[in-house]
């Protein structure tokens, strides 16, 4: 085949969504084999192979994230049915979380001020402008809820997306050695913690431990996008952000 | 067949979640409401909903493939990035490890002060 042919086939292709939903499950599942082969590394979180590997991809091939996303739209959808889905080891768990019900209240609301309050902390003494604390804010909530949060409370809601899972990845990672390192050895305790400040990508990793820290973790997840976008907006004013 | 019925099951529960948003005027995504109406649902019909389980075991045993698309979304804020590398790292990195920490020392706390009986300690 003639190089002419070739570059219409590769112009044909990737303008084709088919290339952009392959890629992303060729890169999560090398990835995920590199991450096994590591001994389960959290280091080597697939996500982050996956994210990397693609970024260089599209940058070395020169096309657009708008036209890998029409095709890895139909994995991200999924993230919808996934979110639903929690309600199945939630309720397996049931009995265990009635029991630990007014702790997990007293954590939310403690974790929804301090996960806000910490990064827009930070990023302020460090001299983020503005619209970089705001985007910031919502960081440790579930991707569409934060973005909802971060576009009222004057954020741009597509890059807190991304710092949303920049969030996530790191709790995944640092979550277990933490854990080890204050020596708690409660699933509930960890899952709880991992749920609150690393949203679904922390749950994930939760579910990789076992399913009562995922139960737990998922279930923080949901309950602090709750109290994430009832106080979020109101704790900021108060503060005298906004 | 337990797995399309399964998806069909939660694909529906997402969409009355929309539905039920919108009509509502409430702010949480409508997955989550999906969500708690089908965990009431697991509560009302005791947990007997073998379709679901098959599809939610599936979802959830890769949950962290469905965030790979926005992450490489990142690409697309390079330049936002770069030019305020360091308080985003900081607050990043400092924030949730100190969110978890915090986190996980109240949860521990309150466990041991409400709920003795279920924590265990090691």
């Amino acid at each position: 085949m003639a190089d002419g042919d070739l570059t219409t086939l590769w112009v044909y292709l990737s303008a084709s969504p088919l290339v952009g939903l392959t890629i992303t499950l060729i890169a999560y599942s090398l990835g995920y084999r590199l991450y096994l082969y590591a001994n389960r590394n959290p280091l080597l979180n697939p996500v982050v192979t996956a994210i990397a590997a693609l970024i260089a991809f599209l940058q070395i091939s020169g096309v657009s994230y708008a036209t890998y996303f029409e095709g890895a739209q139909f994995v991200h959808f999924l993230l919808g049915p996934a979110t639903v889905a929690l309600a199945v080891p939630l309720y397996q768990q049931c009995a265990k979380i009635k029991k630990r019900l007014l702790p997990l209240v007293i954590t939310l609301v403690v974790g929804a001020i301090v996960g806000a309050g910490s990064s827009v902390g930070i990023a302020w003494m460090l001299g983020a402008s503005l619209e970089m604390q705001m985007s910031l804010a919502p960081k440790s909530v579930t991707t569409p809820v934060a973005m909802g949060i971060s576009e009222q409370i004057g954020g741009l809601p597509s890059l807190t997306a991304v710092l949303v899972v920049a969030t996530g990845i790191i709790g995944a990672v640092t979550g277990t050695t933490l854990f080890r390192l204050m020596r708690i050895k409660d699933d509930a305790v960890k899952g709880v913690a991992m749920g609150i400040a690393a949203h679904g990508i922390g749950t994930a990793r939760a579910f990789q431990e076992n399913k009562e820290m995922g139960a737990f973790s998922g279930l923080a997840m949901a309950l602090s996008a709750f109290t994430s976008a009832v106080m979020l907006p109101w704790l900021l004013h108060v503060a005298g952000v906004l | 067949m337990k797995f399309l019925n399964g998806m069909t099951l939660l694909l529906i529960y997402q969409l009355v979640g929309e539905i039920g948003v919108q009509l509502l005027q409430w702010s949480i995504p409508g997955p989550v409401l999906g969500m708690l109406l089908l965990f009431l649902t697991l509560l009302l019909r005791k947990g007997a909903l073998p379709s679901a389980d098959v599809a939610s075991t599936a979802l959830l045993s890769h949950l962290s493939l469905l965030f790979v698309p926005a992450g490489v979304g990142m690409m697309v804020y390079f330049e936002h990035l770069a030019k305020e590398w360091l308080p985003i790292v900081v607050a990043l990195v400092l924030g949730t490890v100190v969110t978890m920490a915090v986190s996980a020392l109240v949860m521990q706390g309150a466990s041991r002060l409400f709920s003795p009986e279920t924590y265990r300690d090691g």
